[in-house]
């Protein structure tokens, strides 16, 4: 992990209060991985004070290029949307441990699931799990329709169904209602009721869930986004989403 | 001598910047970003006799220049510190400060009797004013009796010098530190956090899962400034200065109000590296500032000008 003091490419609200920031830094490289987030300062007081841990939608090595999608939505967020190209934007990163992309392999099937805010990073596990050979399906969940974002490029990767919980797109409902169990690998990223739901599904090689929580550090020193584990009688033993996930084995930690 | 070294009960401070409790852990994750050998001392989380895991999450809230925590002082507890966190601190060439903090007074006299016997562990931070946990912490640092009680029970299992972390959130602070000095401190750290809460507006309740939780950050940096020059007038012990500490700006701040050190917080968690930042600017500013040592500085805000005339020869 390094602090970065990248430089903001661009940003532009790519859905209703959701925006999409591509930053720039030499040393942003292909040591991002899918399901890793950054901890971001947002404005340059200190008010807002804490970063803003938000997660890893795209790496490019080659142009040394990081996208990330947002809503802006808290004080943090909406003040991060608010500045312009050129501004430098302060990052730690890549923070946490992402998906398995390693233990996939070719001709392998994966689902993936998000729900609102938590498809962004699904965009760099498909493409990743596509360069593979893994074969991706989508399976995308929003409130309503003018919050759906990012349909047409997840289809470069595979095929994708969109839900929304009002039906003004796509499939009315929630994504629990398009799981399609004859994926080798569940990977999940989005609220919690969500990920809970996805927990008892059964994938032939593995369900990974992202978890969300409000963090402290984002390095794991400060101990603010602690879960239990499961199956754990002590009641001690821990996991912190920061360091320790945010991406866990469905079954290891309490959600 | 180093312009920045500083003697303090039981420290030999390099310099008198340090993280402050429950802001560092245990010190393994900011060893990611810069050697640890370069700060004065670490206050390492606090210890209890039994580990802990405290309070259900949401545990941090932001607030407007502060944050809100409530995490209930979760720990591995005295055995693994001992074992495991404060053997691996020993790879590096800097002191420790041990919060100790308990439920009952023999929770706190069984920590402090073992963890000071450790190695690297120079000075006790007695923690009698954590707002975050149902018994003990800020029940021992509110009630002058009892904070009397525990800190002379503390001293008189300690191999190594106490100081006793002051809450905010008393009526008179000033009392409360006479009370400590007399049960024989050798210093106090303070301040600690203040008492908050935020509501959210869609559910109607309070973000942490707590209730209320300390608040920290810059917000609360005039409340300590306030205190501490109150009460540095009033002992004869040193201080270490706490709340909102960002850069070597607010550090001379603290050392006018009658600081000797400053530990940096919140701070941390906005910028890892915010402890080496202040230390590579501090000589620069005591330049600025016609200072040649930090010490110098301590209390000026108010002792006279015979005072400072008479410290400096």
């Amino acid at each position: 992990m390094k602090q970065l003091k990248t430089e903001l490419v661009s940003q532009k609200e790519i859905a209703a209060s959701i925006y999409e920031a591509v930053v720039f830094h030499k040393e942003i490289d292909e040591s991002f991985q899918p399901g890793q987030f950054v901890h971001v300062k947002t404005g340059f007081g200190s008010d807002p004070l804490l970063r803003r841990p938000i997660s890893i939608c795209h790496v490019d090595p080659n142009q040394h290029e990081l996208t990330m999608i947002y809503r802006a939505e808290g004080k943090g967020t909406k003040v991060l949307a608010e500045m312009v190209p050129g501004v430098e934007v302060d990052l730690l990163g890549p923070l946490g441990n992402g998906f398995p992309i390693e233990r996939t392999m070719e001709g392998e099937t994966a689902l993936l699931v998000g729900g609102g805010i938590g498809v962004p990073p699904l965009y760099y596990l498909s493409q990743e799990l596509t360069k593979r050979g893994v074969k991706v399906k989508h399976v995308h969940g929003f409130q309503t329709s003018s919050v759906v974002f990012y349909e047409e490029k997840f289809k470069a990767y595979g095929p994708v169904t969109i839900t929304t919980a009002d039906g003004t797109y796509g499939e009315e409902g929630f994504v629990t209602n398009q799981i399609d169990m004859n994926a080798d690998y569940l990977f999940a990223c989005g609220p919690s009721p969500m990920l809970k739901a996805l927990e008892n599904y059964r994938a032939k090689k593995g369900v990974y869930l992202s978890l969300e929580q409000r963090m402290g550090c984002g390095i794991g020193a400060c101990l603010a986004c602690v879960c239990h584990v499961q199956g754990d009688e002590t009641g001690f033993a821990y996991r912190k989403v920061c360091s320790d996930g945010p991406v866990f084995q469905a079954g290891e930690v309490v959600l | 001598m180093s312009r920045l070294r500083v003697e303090l009960p039981g420290l030999d401070l390099k310099n008198p910047i340090m993280p402050a409790s429950g802001c560092f852990g245990f010190g393994k994750e900011y060893s990611q970003f810069y050697s640890l050998d370069q700060l004065g001392a670490i206050m390492v989380k606090a210890t209890t006799h039994e580990p802990r895991f405290g309070n259900p999450t949401p545990r941090v809230a932001e607030t407007t220049s502060g944050m809100l925590n409530a995490i209930g002082l979760q720990n591995p507890g005295l055995e693994r510190v001992m074992t495991e966190e404060l053997p691996w601190l020993s790879n590096y060439n800097v002191p420790i400060i041990a919060n100790v903090a308990g439920s009952t007074i023999e929770d706190y006299v069984a920590v402090a009797e073992r963890i000071s016997t450790a190695e690297n562990v120079h000075a006790l931070e007695l923690n009698i004013s954590c707002p975050n946990v149902k018994e003990g912490g800020l029940a021992f640092g509110t009630v002058p009796e009892t904070a009397f009680e525990v800190t002379k029970a503390v001293k008189d299992v300690s191999s190594v010098p106490v100081y006793v972390k002051l809450s905010p959130n008393v009526t008179d602070i000033v009392q409360m530190a006479k009370v400590v000095e007399r049960a024989g401190a050798d210093g106090l750290t303070m301040i600690n956090t203040l008492l908050g809460m935020r509501i959210d507006l869609k559910s109607g309740k309070p973000i942490l899962a707590n209730g209320a939780g300390g608040l920290s950050g810059p917000a609360i940096k005039p409340v300590a400034i306030r205190m501490i020059h109150q009460v540095s007038q009033q002992v004869n012990i040193p201080i270490i200065g706490m709340g909102g500490v960002q850069s070597a700006e607010d550090v001379i701040e603290y050392f006018l109000a009658g600081a000797s050190a400053v530990a940096v917080g919140t701070a941390n968690f906005v910028d890892p590296f915010t402890c080496p930042s202040i230390i590579d600017a501090l000589p620069a500013l005591l330049d600025e500032l016609g200072v040649h040592h930090i010490s110098e500085l301590t209390g000026r805000s108010w002792k006279k000008s015979w005072d400072l005339q008479s410290s400096s020869h």
